[in-house]
C-alpha cells in the first residue's frame, strides 16, 4: 500500500523585546547564568506578573501576518508542570482563549503554491536552562519569562520539503515583521514536528509521533523523512505504531524514543489568576495591522513588476528582508531598464561570497552605489570582463574599496584596443599549430580553446568579445 | 504612661504635640510583648533572651523595637514579604526564607512615615485555617480566654492588638482570615474591595480571593491604616487604578437615612443563639441611631462555601506548587530530584496544606475541571449578581462575623468541615470581592467577643467606616481591654 505524510509543525519563536515577559529583566542572550533574573521571573513568593505591552503588540503583529483572527478576548493561563527550569512550578500560557485563531501562509514549491492552515498563534514564557554536570544539575534563569509565540499549523504539511518550505517562509515573514531573531542556534526558534502516515487518498488520521530536538530547518527535514521511513516500514508489516515522543540525534541520524512517562500528561490548565483578562479592541488590531510592512510575498510580486524580474530571482531577492532590501536600492540605482543583471549579480556572485562568510549580502563591506558602479563597469562600459568583475566584486567585499579604485590599483582594466590585441593573437596562433590546423578543417571547439588561452595571456584582461572577432578574421583569413 | 494601650491615633497626637516620642512608643511595645507574648505567641521568631537584646548594638534582621524605630509601628502577619526579615508563613517549608524585597504595603508604611515593628505574627500555615493552630510554630492564644483560638488565619495579629501588644497590624483575608479572627478577639479587621490594596509581596494562598487589610483597636485606625495602604500599584495588574478617598473624613457619627439589608440566609441553623441575639442588639442600636433595615435575600449563600473550597484550594495548590526545595526553604536531603520534590513537600507541608493542595489538585485534573472548577466559577458569578442586587437598593449589608465565638483549642483542628463553615458569613464577600469589616458589638456570657460585620459595594469602603464609627461612638465595646 502507498501511505501519504501527514505533518503538523509547531513553531516557538522568541520575541525580541527588551525586556521579558512579565518583569523588567534583560532578554539579551549570552549573559553570565543568573545575570538576568528578579524575584518575579524567579517565582519569588510573593512576586506578580505583569503583562509587557511590547510583548503583546508583537504577537497580535504576528497574527495578522499570519492571516489569524486576533481575538477581542483573550486570557492567560496556567499550565501546571513539575520541573527545575520552571520556577513557579507552572508556565503561564494560554490555552481555552488564545490570542488569535484560524489563519493560513501560503508556500511554493516546485512552481505549486499551498495553503497551510494556522490553528493557533498564542503567547507564553519561557523556562529556563538545565545545564548538567557529572554530579549535579545547574539551573540558568536567564531566559525564564522571555516572551515566546507559539505558532500551531493544521497537518496541512504532506512532505519534508513542504516542512522546510513553510518554515523558511515563516522565518522570512516573522524577520520582515522584526519581532525576532530566528535564530535556531541560540534557541530563539524551535520547532517540534507531529507526523503520521495513513493510506494514500484516506482522509482518516494515523497513528502520529512526535519529533523533538530538531535543531535546524535541515535537521527537521531529515528527522521527518526518518520518521516516514520508519513508520512506513512498520506499517508494511502490520507492526503496531506507538503514539510516542521521539527526539532527532543529529549524529546518528535517527530518531529515537524518549523516556516514556508514567500516565497522562495532565497540565491542570486554569485561569492565571494574577493577570486580568484582556481586550483587544478593533482600534489596537488596526493600529498594529499599520505597522505590518510589505511582505515578502508582495514584495516579490511589486519586483515582478516594478524591475521586470522572472519569477524566480524576485523570489530569491525577496526571501532575506535584508538581501530584499539591499536587492532594490541596487535596482533603483542601476541606470538600465532591464535589472537582470543586478539579479544575476546579487544571486550569483554576491550571494556566493555571503555564502562563504555566513553572513547577510547586506552584511557585506559592500555598498549598492558600489555595485551599480561594478555592475555598470562590466556590463556596459566593459572596463573589465565578466571574469574580472567576480575578482573585483570579492575583493570589495574584503576591503570595502570601490570597484574602480580597484581595477586602478591592480591595473585589472580590459584591453579593449586591436593592436594590442593582435599581437597577443599572433603570439598564441604561433605556439599553438596544431588548434589552429583544427580549427581550418572545422572544429569549432578550437576557436573557443585559442581564445582561452589568448584570454590567460593577457592575464584575463582581453575583451573577450573583440578577441573573439579578432581571432576569427586572422584566422579566417590565413 | 502605658503607651502600648493607646490606639495609633491618640500616639500620633502626642507624637505631634511632642508629648512622647517613638523611642518610647517601641520601649513600651517591647516591654509588653515580653511581658504576655509568652502566653499569647502572638508573634513568631521572638528572640530568646529578649531582655538582654534591647539597648544592645543590632544584628541584621533584628527588631527595630531594639534600636530604632520612626511613627507608629506595625505588626505584619508572616505571610507578606519583609525585606532582610524571615517570611515564612508559619510553614516549615519556607524555612530561613528572608525575601530580598518588601511588599508594596510594607513600602507604603516607610513612606508614610511609619515603620515595621521587626516581628511577625503568627498564622495558620499559608493561611490555610480558622484556629491559627496550622502553624508550624504552634497555636496563638485568645488574649480573652487563653484556652480558645484567636481565630485564623491572621489569628496572631488579631490577638497581638487586642493584647496591646501591637498598635496596629496587617493581616490578610482570603475567605474571612481578617474578620473572623478580629470577631474573636474584639478588634476591628477590615477586608478591603478586591483591588483596592497591593497584593504584591503578599505570598500569595487564592490569587483572585486575597486581600491585605488592617486590624486595628477602633475604625480610626482602620480609616488611617487603609489610607496608607490603598492604592493601585504597578507590580500588580490586579489592583485597580481609582482614587483613593481621605477615608478619616467618612468617620462621620450619623446613621441617618443609611439602608442597611439584614440577609435572611445568615440568621439560620447553625448560627449560636448568643451570638445571634448579641448582633440582633447592635442591628437595635444601629436602628436606634437612625438607620433603616430591611431583610434582603442572597439566594446562592448556601453555594458560598463549597465554591470557595474548589476555587481556593485550587489556586492555592497551583500558588504552591513553587515550594520545592530548588531555589529557596526547605530542601530535603535525597537522591535524585523527584525523591527531592517529594520528600521536601512531604516534610515542609503540614496537614492542612496537604489536604488543600490535595483537593485543588482534583479540582483542576482532567476531566474533573468542568464539573467542579468550572462550575464554581459560574456559580462565584451568581453569588456576585446576588450582592449586585442588594446593593442596587441598600448601603450596607449586616450579619454576624462568624456563627460562633472563639472556640476551644483542639476542638475543631481534627474535623476539617466543621472549621470551614467558621467562616460562613465571612466567604461570599471574598468570592465577590466586596468590601467588608468587623467591628467588636458584645461578649458572650464567658466573656467572649462577638463581631458585627458589615458589608457593601465595590470600593465603598467609605461607608463601612461610617456605620462602624456611628455604632463604635455609641457604644464602649471596643474599649473593652482582656486581662493579661
Amino acid at each position: 500500500m502507498k501511505y501519504e505524510p501527514v505533518i503538523g509543525l509547531e513553531v516557538h519563536l522568541h520575541l525580541n523585546t527588551k525586556t521579558k515577559a512579565f518583569c523588567g529583566c534583560s532578554t539579551q542572550f549570552g549573559s553570565e547564568p543568573n545575570a538576568q533574573v528578579c524575584p518575579v521571573c524567579l517565582g519569588f513568593p510573593g512576586s506578580l506578573p505583569v503583562y509587557n505591552q511590547t510583548a503583546l503588540d508583537y504577537a497580535i503583529k504576528v497574527a495578522l501576518a499570519l492571516n489569524c483572527k486576533v481575538q477581542e478576548h483573550t486570557k492567560f493561563d496556567r499550565k501546571n508542570y513539575f520541573y527545575p527550569d520552571l520556577p513557579k512550578n507552572y508556565q503561564i500560557s494560554q490555552y481555552d482563549l488564545p490570542l488569535s485563531m484560524h489563519g493560513f501562509l501560503d508556500i511554493e514549491l516546485g512552481g505549486q503554491e499551498k495553503r497551510i492552515g494556522i490553528t493557533r498563534v498564542h503567547m507564553e514564557e519561557d523556562a529556563g536552562k538545565l545545564i548538567h554536570q557529572e554530579d549535579c544539575s545547574l539551573v540558568d534563569f536567564n531566559r525564564t519569562g522571555i516572551p515566546l509565540l507559539e505558532i500551531v499549523s493544521e497537518p496541512d504539511l504532506n512532505s519534508p520539503e513542504e516542512a522546510y518550505e513553510y518554515l523558511s517562509t515563516l522565518k522570512s515573514v516573522i524577520e520582515y515583521l522584526d519581532v525576532s531573531d530566528c535564530d535556531m542556534e541560540k534557541g530563539s526558534l524551535r520547532c517540534d514536528a507531529n507526523i503520521s502516515l495513513r493510506p494514500a487518498g484516506s482522509k482518516t488520521l494515523g497513528v502520529k509521533t512526535e519529533l523533538k530536538n530538531m535543531n535546524s530547518f535541515k535537521g527537521v527535514k531529515d528527522a521527518l523523512a526518518f520518521e516516514i521511513g520508519r513508520q512506513n516500514k512498520l506499517l508494511e508489516s502490520a507492526e503496531t505504531l506507538l503514539q510516542e515522543t521521539r527526539l532527532w540525534n543529529a549524529k546518528s541520524s535517527e530518531t529515537l524514543p524518549m523516556r516514556v512517562k508514567e500516565g497522562a500528561k495532565d497540565y491542570r490548565y486554569f485561569p492565571e489568576p494574577d493577570l486580568p483578562a484582556l481586550i483587544i479592541t478593533e482600534s489596537k488590531i488596526a493600529e498594529i495591522k499599520n505597522t505590518i510592512p510589505e511582505l515578502p510575498k508582495e514584495k516579490m510580486r511589486r519586483f515582478i513588476k516594478d524591475y521586470g524580474l522572472s519569477e524566480y530571482d524576485a523570489k530569491v531577492l525577496t526571501a532575506s528582508k535584508w538581501t530584499a532590501r539591499f536587492s532594490e536600492e541596487t535596482m533603483r540605482k542601476f541606470s538600465a531598464v532591464n535589472k537582470k543583471p543586478v539579479a544575476n549579480w546579487i544571486i550569483g556572485p554576491l550571494a556566493g561570497i555571503a555564502g562563504n562568510k555566513s553572513c547577510e549580502i547586506s552584511a557585506l563591506r559592500i555598498s549598492a552605489d558600489q555595485l551599480v558602479d561594478l555592475i555598470e563597469l562590466v556590463e556596459k562600459k566593459q572596463v573589465i570582463s565578466n571574469l574580472t568583475g567576480k575578482v573585483v566584486l570579492e575583493e570589495m567585499a574584503n576591503t570595502g574599496k570601490h570597484p574602480q579604485k580597484i581595477i586602478e590599483e591592480k591595473n585589472l582594466a580590459q584591453i579593449s584596443d586591436s593592436t594590442s590585441l593582435n599581437s597577443v593573437i599572433a603570439g598564441v596562433i604561433k605556439e599553438n599549430p596544431k588548434s589552429v590546423a583544427d580549427y581550418k578543417t572545422g572544429k569549432a571547439n578550437a576557436l573557443m580553446f585559442l581564445v582561452g588561452q589568448a584570454m590567460r595571456k593577457s592575464a584575463g584582461k582581453a575583451n573577450p568579445k573583440m578577441l573573439q572577432t579578432l581571432l576569427k578574421e586572422r584566422l579566417d583569413s590565413e | 504612661m502605658e503607651l502600648y494601650k493607646l490606639t495609633a491615633h491618640e500616639l500620633l497626637e502626642k507624637l505631634k504635640n511632642k508629648e512622647i516620642t517613638a523611642e518610647e512608643i517601641s520601649s513600651s511595645l517591647a516591654k509588653r510583648i515580653e511581658d504576655v507574648d509568652v502566653e499569647v505567641k502572638a508573634y513568631v521568631r521572638t528572640p530568646e533572651k529578649w531582655g538582654q537584646k534591647r539597648g544592645q548594638s543590632p544584628e541584621k534582621g533584628d527588631s527595630p523595637l531594639f534600636f530604632e524605630t520612626k511613627g507608629i509601628p506595625v505588626s505584619i502577619k508572616d505571610n507578606i514579604c519583609t525585606d532582610g526579615y524571615s517570611t515564612e508563613c508559619c510553614s516549615k517549608i519556607l524555612e530561613g526564607f528572608k525575601p530580598p524585597y518588601n511588599a508594596t504595603v510594607i513600602n507604603k508604611i516607610n513612606e508614610a512615615g511609619h515603620s515595621f515593628l521587626g516581628l511577625k505574627c503568627n498564622m495558620d500555615e499559608f493561611a490555610f485555617g480558622s484556629s491559627t493552630e496550622n502553624s508550624c510554630f504552634g497555636p496563638t492564644r485568645n488574649p480573652w480566654n487563653l484556652e480558645s483560638v484567636p481565630g485564623g488565619s491572621s489569628g496572631g495579629s488579631a490577638a497581638a492588638v487586642a493584647g496591646d501588644e501591637a498598635i496596629w497590624a496587617l493581616g490578610s483575608d482570603t475567605g474571612g482570615s481578617i474578620r473572623q479572627p478580629a470577631s474573636f478577639c474584639g478588634v476591628v479587621g477590615l477586608k478591603p474591595t478586591y483591588g483596592r490594596v497591593s497584593r504584591y509581596g503578599l505570598i500569595a494562598f487564592a490569587s483572585s480571593l486575597d486581600q491585605i487589610g488592617p486590624l486595628t483597636k477602633d475604625a480610626r485606625d482602620s480609616a488611617l491604616l487603609m489610607n496608607i495602604i490603598s492604592g493601585f500599584d504597578p507590580l500588580d495588574s490586579t489592583s485597580i487604578n481609582i482614587p483613593v478617598p481621605d477615608y478619616t473624613k467618612d468617620l462621620i457619627n450619623d446613621a441617618k437615612g443609611l439602608k442597611i439589608g439584614i440577609p435572611k440566609e445568615y440568621f439560620v441553623e447553625g448560627l449560636d443563639p448568643e451570638v445571634k441575639s448579641i448582633v440582633e442588639e447592635a442591628i437595635d442600636k444601629l436602628k436606634g441611631l437612625g438607620a433603616q433595615f430591611k431583610e434582603v435575600s442572597l439566594p446562592h449563600t448556601e453555594y458560598a462555601v463549597p465554591v470557595y473550597y474548589i476555587i481556593a484550594t485550587a489556586e492555592a495548590s497551583s500558588n504552591l506548587a513553587r515550594f520545592d526545595g530548588v531555589q529557596y526553604g526547605l530542601r530535603a536531603k535525597t537522591q535524585g530530584l523527584i525523591d527531592m520534590y517529594k520528600k521536601t513537600r512531604q516534610l515542609g507541608f503540614g496537614d492542612e496544606a496537604k489536604r488543600r493542595i490535595i483537593l485543588g489538585t482534583f479540582a483542576l485534573s482532567h476531566g474533573y475541571y468542568d464539573a467542579y472548577y468550572l462550575r464554581a466559577l459560574k456559580v462565584r458569578t451568581l453569588i456576585k449578581q446576588d450582592f449586585d442586587n442588594v446593593f442596587k437598593d441598600f448601603d450596607c449589608i449586616v450579619t454576624p462575623t462568624s456563627p460562633t465565638a472563639a472556640f476551644k483549642i483542639g476542638d475543631k483542628v481534627d474535623d476539617p468541615l466543621k472549621m470551614y463553615l467558621s467562616d460562613i458569613y465571612t466567604i461570599s464577600v471574598n468570592l465577590a470581592g466586596i468590601p467588608a469589616i468587623s467591628i467588636p458589638c458584645g461578649f458572650t456570657k464567658k466573656g467572649l467577643p462577638v463581631g458585627l460585620q458589615i458589608l457593601s459595594r465595590h470600593f465603598n469602603e467609605s461607608a463601612l467606616f461610617r456605620l462602624a464609627y456611628t455604632y463604635e461612638q455609641n457604644t464602649e465595646w471596643h474599649k473593652m481591654k482582656p486581662k493579661l
